[in-house]
C-alpha cells in the first residue's frame, strides 16, 4: 500500500462525488454526494499527514469533519423546510432565486 | 479733450437718466395700479428731463462749452483695467440730449392721444420710458462701455416696442429680425471694445483718443470699421439696412421716436463721438462715405416704390442716415454738417411720422396708400402739418432740409477730388428720388379721389396728438436756419471737433443750391407726372419694369439676407442638431444600452439551477487547478 493506492482512492471518491452532485436531483443524495467529497478530502488530508509524519493534515481533517457536521444540521433542515412547502425535495424544483 | 468738474445743476445731470429710469421701473413694477396714471408719469419725466437738460445746456453755454465730467463710481476696478461710469456732458451731448428729451416729450404726450384705447398702454409708456433713459446713457457716458450698456439697452426697448403688438405675427417676426440684425452690429461694437482693452488698457473716451495715435495703422482700421459694424447695425445701414422698414410695425410713436429721430441716429452719434479714431484712419473713413452713399441711393430708390405710408418714411429714414453717414465719413468737413442734418432730420421726421400715425388713426390703422386719397380736406392740420414736414425733408428752399442737405453736398463737393464729384452727384440724385417718392407720397395720400375702404370715416386727431405735430411742424421749419445761419452749430460744437478750417469751395454753394433746388423741382414734377395726373390704381399694378418690381421687393435685400445667411445658417443648426443627436447622444446613449444590454444579458446566467453552479464552480477549480499546474510544471 503506497502513498498513490490512497491518493487514487481519494481522487476517485472525489469525482464520485462531484459527478453525483452534478447529475443527481434528489437533494439528500446531494448532500450525500457533498459528504463524500469532503471526506476524500479528507482522506487526501491524513495520507500526507502520516506521508510527512506531522500531524497538520489531521488536525485539519478534524476541522473538516466538525464543519461538515454543522453544515448538515444547517443543510438538512433547509431540506426539510422545503419538502414540507414544495412537498419535493428535487434540487431542480427550488429555483426561485434567479435573474 | 479737457474736461472740468461738473459743478453746479450739471453735477445734477444724472437725473437725466434716472427720471426716467424711475419711471420705467415704478411701471413696470407697479403693474395694474398704476393703469389710470401711468401715461402721465411716463410723460412726466420725461419733460422734467427735457427741462433738466435744457438747463444743463445753458449752463454749458455759460461755461463756454467746455467739457464736464460727472464721476458716478467704478464699474470694474482689475489691476490692468478699469472701467468707471461717468458721464461726459459736452455740446455734443448736449444736442443728443436736447433733441432725445425735447422730440421724445413731444412724441410721450401725442401718444397719450394715440394709445388712449390701447389696454396695455401702461406698458407702452414703460417702454418708452425705459428707451429714453437708455438712449441717453448713451450719449452721456464717458467711456466705451458706458455706451455699450446704453447702445444694448435701445436694442432691447426698441425690441420691446416693435413687438408691442406682438399678437400680431408680422410684428413680432419684425421685432425679432430688428434684435437678430441689430445683434450682428453689436457684435462689432463688442469687438472694437475688447480691441482697445487689448491693445490700449483703457475704453474712456480721454483714454483712447489720447492714445490712438500711437497704436499700429491696422489695429486702429480694425476699430475704425468694427465701430462701423456697430453704426451700421443700429442705423440700418448697408449692409445691415433690411431690418429697419420692418420695424414700422411697432407703433407709430415708436417709429418716429426711435426708428426715425433718435435710435437710428445713434450710429451717426458713435462715429462723430470716435471722430478721433477715424482721424488716424482713412481706409476706415473711406467705408463709413461708401456705406453712406450706398445706403443713401438704395434707401431712396426702395422709397419710390412702397405702397406702406411707413414704409415709404422708414426708406426715407435709411436714406437720410445715409446722408449722415456720408457727411461723418468726409471727417472734419462733414461732422458739423451731418449732425445739423441728424437733428433738422429728428424734427421733420418724426412729424413726418405722427402725421402718418394721425392718417393711420383716422383711417381705422390702414397703411396702403392706395386706399387713401383725397384728406387734405378732411384732416386740415395733419395736411398742413405734414406738409411742411414733406417740405423740409425734401429740401425746399429755406425749410430746415435745405441748409442741412445742402451743407453734406457741398461738404462731399469740397473733398476736390473725383470722389467728391461722385459722391455730390449721389447726393444729388438721391436729392431728386427724395422730392419723387414724398411728393408721390403726398399726391397719394392727401391728392385726388378718395379711395377710401367701405366705412372709414377719416376725422382730424385730437388736440393731444396734433400739438405735438404742430410743434415738430414748426421744428421743421425754424430748425435748419437757427442751427445754421441764426445760432450755428459749428461754433456750439468747436469744443468737440475744434474750429474746422475754412473750406475751399470747389464749386460755389449758390450753385450747389441751385442745382439741388432744380434737381427737387423735377423730383416733384416727375412725381405729378406719374401720379397726380393720373388716377392712382387701388391695387399695385402687376406689369411694371423690373427695376420697379426690384424696388417694391426693397432691391432683394431680405432675397440676400436668406439665401447668403439665414439658409446657410438652418442648414448649419440643422447639421449641429444632428450631429447632437445622432453623434454625441447616439455615442453616450449606445454605450449605456450597450452596458444595460450585456448585463442583462448576462444576469440571464443565473438560473436558479443549483447543480449549474455547482458545475460553474467545478469548472473554475478545474480551470485554477490546471493553471497552478502549468504554472509549476512549466
Amino acid at each position: 500500500m503506497t502513498l498513490t493506492h490512497y491518493l487514487v482512492l481519494a481522487a476517485i471518491l472525489f469525482t464520485i462525488g462531484a459527478v453525483g452532485v452534478l447529475v443527481r436531483r434528489n437533494a439528500i443524495v446531494v448532500f450525500m454526494c457533498i459528504e463524500l467529497m469532503l471526506n476524500s478530502v479528507n482522506l487526501t488530508l491524513v495520507t500526507f499527514a502520516r506521508a510527512g509524519g506531522t500531524l497538520d493534515g489531521q488536525v485539519m481533517a478534524f476541522f473538516v469533519m466538525v464543519v461538515a457536521a454543522a453544515e448538515v444540521v444547517v443543510g438538512l433542515a433547509i431540506i426539510m423546510s422545503i419538502y414540507r412547502t414544495r412537498r419535493s425535495a428535487s434540487v431542480d424544483d427550488a429555483n426561485l432565486l434567479k435573474y | 479733450m479737457d474736461t472740468v468738474a461738473a459743478d453746479g445743476l450739471l453735477a445734477w445731470s444724472w437725473l437725466l437718466i434716472a427720471l426716467p429710469l424711475a419711471g420705467a421701473a415704478v411701471l413696470l413694477l407697479g403693474g395694474r395700479r398704476t393703469d389710470r396714471w401711468g401715461h402721465l408719469l411716463g410723460t412726466g419725466t420725461v419733460v422734467t428731463a427735457f427741462v433738466l437738460g435744457l438747463l444743463c445746456t445753458l449752463q454749458l453755454a455759460d461755461a463756454g462749452g467746455r467739457p464736464v465730467s460727472v464721476e458716478l463710481w467704478t464699474f470694474i476696478e482689475t489691476g490692468s483695467l478699469d472701467v468707471p461710469v461717468g458721464l461726459l456732458f459736452d455740446p455734443l451731448s448736449a444736442v443728443f440730449v436736447l433733441l432725445i428729451t425735447g422730440v421724445g416729450a413731444l412724441i410721450h404726450i401725442y401718444s397719450i392721444g394715440y394709445m388712449a384705447h390701447d389696454p396695455r398702454r401702461r406698458r407702452f409708456f414703460a417702454y418708452l420710458n425705459l428707451f429714453v433713459a437708455a438712449m441717453l446713457l448713451l450719449v452721456l457716458g464717458d467711456n466705451f462701455v458706458v455706451l455699450y450698456v446704453g447702445w444694448e439697452g435701445v436694442g432691447l426697448a426698441s425690441y420691446l416696442l416693435i413687438a408691442f403688438w406682438h399678437e400680431r405675427p408680422a410684428a413680432a417676426t419684425a421685432a425679432k429680425k430688428a434684435f437678430i440684425m441689430n445683434r450682428v452690429g453689436d457684435v462689432g461694437l463688442a469687438l472694437a471694445i475688447f480691441l482697445m482693452f487689448a491693445q490700449l488698457g483703457t475704453v474712456t473716451y480721454d483714454g483712447v483718443f489720447g492714445s490712438v495715435g500711437a497704436l499700429a495703422g491696422g489695429t486702429v482700421t480694425a476699430i475704425g470699421l468694427l465701430l462701423l459694424l456697430g453704426a451700421c447695425g443700429k442705423s440700418g445701414q448697408f449692409p445691415l439696412q433690411a431690418w429697419l422698414p420692418d420695424a414700422m410695425e411697432g407703433p407709430t410713436p415708436v417709429s418716429a421716436l426711435i426708428h426715425a429721430a433718435t435710435m437710428v441716429t445713434a450710429g451717426v452719434y458713435l462715429i462723430a463721438r470716435s471722430a478721433p479714431i477715424y482721424d488716424e484712419t482713412p481706409t476706415a473713413r473711406a467705408v463709413v462715405l461708401a456705406v453712406g452713399a450706398i445706403t443713401l441711393l438704395i434707401g431712396a430708390i426702395v422709397g419710390c416704390a412702397q405702397d406702406d405710408i411707413k414704409k415709404v418714411l422708414a426708406y426715407s429714414t435709411v436714406s437720410q442716415i445715409g446722408y449722415m453717414f456720408l457727411a461723418v465719413g468726409l471727417g472734419p468737413a462733414g461732422y458739423v454738417a451731418g449732425l445739423a442734418h441728424l437733428l433738422t432730420h429728428g424734427f421733420f421726421k418724426a412729424g413726418l411720422f405722427l402725421g402718418a400715425g394721425s392718417v393711420m388713426h383716422a383711417m381705422n390703422d390702414a397703411v396702403d396708400m392706395r386706399r387713401f386719397g383725397g384728406l387734405a380736406s378732411r384732416m386740415r392740420i395733419t395736411f398742413v402739418t405734414f406738409g411742411l414736414g414733406y417740405l423740409a425733408l425734401i429740401g425746399f428752399p429755406f425749410l430746415s432740409g435745405f441748409y442741412t442737405k445742402d451743407a453734406i453736398i457741398e461738404a462731399a463737393f469740397d473733398r476736390g477730388d473725383g470722389w467728391g464729384y461722385v459722391l455730390g452727384g449721389v447726393a444729388i440724385l438721391a436729392a431728386g428720388l427724395t422730392a419723387f417718392y414724398m411728393t408721390r407720397l403726398m399726391l397719394m395720400t392727401f391728392f385726388g379721389r378718395p379711395r377710401w375702404d367701405e366705412g372709414v370715416h377719416p376725422h382730424e386727431s385730437p388736440s393731444v396728438m396734433t400739438a405735438p405735430m404742430v410743434l415738430l411742424a414748426l421744428g421743421s421749419v425754424l430748425a435748419g436756419y437757427l442751427l445754421v445761419v441764426a445760432f450755428p452749430l459749428e461754433e456750439w460744437l468747436v469744443p468737440v471737433f475744434g474750429r474746422p478750417e475754412a473750406a475751399e469751395h470747389v464749386v460755389a454753394p449758390l450753385v450747389v443750391s441751385a442745382l439741388v433746388t432744380v434737381v427737387m423741382l423735377l423730383g416733384v414734377a416727375s412725381a405729378w407726372m406719374f401720379v397726380g395726373r393720373r388716377e392712382v390704381p387701388v391695387t399695385a399694378p402687376a406689369r411694371v419694369s423690373p427695376v420697379v418690381l426690384a424696388a417694391r421687393r426693397a432691391l432683394y435685400a431680405d432675397t440676400v439676407n436668406e439665401s447668403l445667411f439665414m439658409r446657410p445658417g438652418q442648414w448649419l443648426t440643422r447639421a449641429l442638431v444632428f450631429l447632437d443627436n445622432r453623434g454625441v447622444d447616439g455615442a453616450v446613449n449606445g454605450l449605456a444600452a450597450a452596458l444595460g444590454g450585456s448585463s442583462s444579458r448576462l444576469g440571464r446566467t443565473q438560473t436558479g439551477f443549483v447543480r449549474s453552479y455547482a458545475l460553474g464552480m467545478l469548472g473554475g477549480a478545474v480551470v485554477v487547478a490546471g493553471a497552478l499546474l502549468a504554472v509549476t510544471a512549466g
